[in-house]
């Protein structure tokens, strides 16, 4: 296993609040990581000092062996690195077709509008968009924004994607089809570091787990075994019924 | 998908050839040419000319306003710093008109490259009240800047307008290459709009944060915009100064100039290429009949204000986006 990303370190303080503290793991090429914790144990945080929208206090990002700690975001884009927003951000007033259009001219291969524009349509239509290629984002339902942030993240032909959050606010049927298309994106070669609230979802479709609480690293491994981890169980999982629910993904 | 290649209308000459608007483009510029010299209709080619004047200002802050959605409130100090280097070239170094007014315009973008360096950093309010602080620092320093005559200004000697002519003649090259700068501004705009910069810029406009995690360069796309608006109203300050043989501080930046490139641009349409055009050319149009008139002299700026109003409150889209939504048709041939 090569890692593709390695965190060492890192750190980062809003004032008197340590949201990240001394932070290090691996993503190995090809694989699914999940990253779970409770609300505010600085998962987002994470996902904005990876991809450059916060610069970490200390630690290094690495990012297939060249360090990209606390580069702008449109230059870690530009790397290969793609993310999604866990509040959607959709450029509004500009259809699916351009949203996605600027996600693949701007993306790793830099590439000229027309081809762009090509690769914008065939990832809309593999997210399930293609038949609101000309809708203005804005008019799009909380599913087809969620499913628009994954197209435009996947336009830019990233060799990493971040998913913050993607099944969240989904209906079962729609966290279905979401999770197709998470397996489908995999097996075209991209590795995925996902945050995901939703246990099930994110037991199935993670190789490795990484539990994070007030921004330190609680436990990592198998959904196995971070769900037997005496730690997890007793930070995280001290809700009863939650961790009934994590234990009944597993089974 | 070998269907859907063969639509789309490529950036290649031939597509854009193809495409109606380019053509109409063409049409305004040639319509502005001919109309005056019909039966030599000076009075015709002086309105017209200040139309070419505020169609060049609005198309060209609609760059940044429009497309990156920065309000530039000062963009009037490219205008009037153009009129200030193509007077001097002419005046104190005999250059002439065209060696001056692209030398003119060249020296604005770049000056405006490095403002832009600085106040590209601000966002929203902040950014438009440094823009404002730009024309005013640069009106303060031309006050008291001696080699431009500090606050009386340049008078330029009537016999420059000899190589061009004399001064009747002068008056109609004058006229054809203000039409000729305000053809370059619809085409630029155009150009723009289409290409993987405006598809940028435009990104920023919606989003920028959303726009940087996608990638999209935001500070050299900004600078870039930033720096490419003040081109061509440069040129057209430089041209227009010269026309009056005369620049002084309080015409050359006037921030009232610079509010109505804002309105007209509103008015027609925001981020769109033939809006600012259409909006510029009604208000132009308004404003003659305003100042004429005597009940409403000077009481275009009041006007000015409550359009401004009334556009932000009522018609975000302007002029253009009330014809997008009357004939939806349109907006497959009016870009």
């Amino acid at each position: 296993m090569t890692a593709l990303l390695a965190i060492e370190n890192l750190g980062k303080r809003f004032g008197g609040l340590a949201a990240v503290q001394d932070l290090s793991f691996e993503v190995a090429e090809h694989e699914i990581l999940g990253l779970i914790g409770p609300n505010g144990a600085g998962k987002s945080t994470l996902f904005n000092l990876i991809n450059g929208v916060f610069k970490p206090d200390s630690g290094r990002v690495v990012f297939r062996g060249a360090d990209i700690t606390g580069m702008a975001p449109y230059l870690v884009a530009r790397a290969g690195l793609a993310r999604t927003h866990q509040i959607v951000q959709p450029l509004g007033a500009m259809s699916v077709r351009e949203n996605c259009t600027v996600g693949a001219c701007f993306g790793r291969e830099n590439l000229p509008l027309a081809a762009a524009r090509q690769i914008a349509e065939e990832v809309a239509v593999f997210v399930g968009l293609g038949d609101r290629l000309d809708v203005p984002a804005s008019q799009l339902t909380v599913a087809g924004k969620k499913r628009l942030e994954l197209a435009r993240a996947l336009s830019a032909q990233p060799t990493l994607l971040l998913l913050d959050e993607v099944l969240a606010g989904l209906n079962p049927t729609e966290v279905e089809r979401m999770i197709a298309v998470i397996r489908r994106i995999r097996e075209r070669g991209v590795t995925i570091l996902m945050i995901e609230h939703l246990m099930q979802a994110i037991m199935s479709l993670s190789d490795r787990i990484v539990v994070l609480n007030t921004g330190q690293k609680l436990a990592e491994g198998s959904p196995s075994e971070v769900a037997n981890d005496p730690a997890v169980i007793e930070a995280y999982l001290g809700d009863p019924e939650l961790a009934a629910e994590f234990r009944g993904a597993l089974a | 998908m070998k269907a859907v290649e063969a639509k789309k209308p490529g950036l290649a000459a031939g597509g854009v050839l193809r495409r109606p608007f380019f053509w109409i483009m063409a049409a305004i510029v040639a319509a502005f040419a001919v109309a005056p010299s019909i039966g030599n209709d000076v009075e015709l080619r002086e309105d017209l000319l200040l139309a070419a004047v505020y169609i060049t200002l609005a198309s060209n802050i609609n760059l940044i306003l429009g497309y990156a959605g920065y309000v530039n409130f000062g963009s009037i100090v490219f205008f009037g710093l153009g009129g200030y280097f193509t007077v001097y070239f002419m005046s104190a170094l005999g250059w002439n008109l065209v060696a001056a007014s692209l030398i003119g315009g060249l020296a604005v973008s770049a000056l405006a490259y490095a403002f832009g360096l600085g106040i590209l950093r601000l966002r929203g309010a902040y950014f438009a009240l440094a823009t404002i602080g730009v024309n005013e620092a640069v009106q303060a320093f031309v006050t008291n800047f001696t080699p431009w005559g500090a606050g009386t200004g340049i008078y330029l000697s009537t016999e420059l307008f000899l190589p061009l002519g004399g001064p009747a003649q002068a008056l109609w090259v004058i006229y054809y290459a203000l039409v000729g700068v305000m053809g370059l501004s619809l085409y630029l705009s155009y150009f723009i709009k289409i290409s993987k910069f405006g598809l940028g810029l435009r990104a920023i406009g919606e989003n920028e944060d959303a726009a940087a995690v996608l990638g999209v360069p935001t500070p050299r796309y900004k600078t870039m915009v930033y720096c490419v608006s003040a081109f061509l109203p440069a040129v057209a300050g430089g041209l227009y100064f010269f026309k009056g043989a005369f620049i002084q501080p309080i015409d050359a930046f006037d921030l009232n100039f610079s509010t109505e490139a804002i309105v007209t641009a509103m008015l027609g349409g925001q981020g769109t290429v033939l809006g600012p055009a259409l909006g510029a050319y009604v208000y132009e149009q308004l404003r003659s009949w305003l100042l004429t008139s005597d009940t409403f002299a000077n009481f275009q700026l009041v006007i000015s204000g409550a359009l401004l109003l009334v556009i932000v409150l009522f018609a975000p889209g302007g002029l253009m986006g009330w014809l997008y939504r009357r004939w939806p048709g349109l907006r497959k041939v009016l870009e």
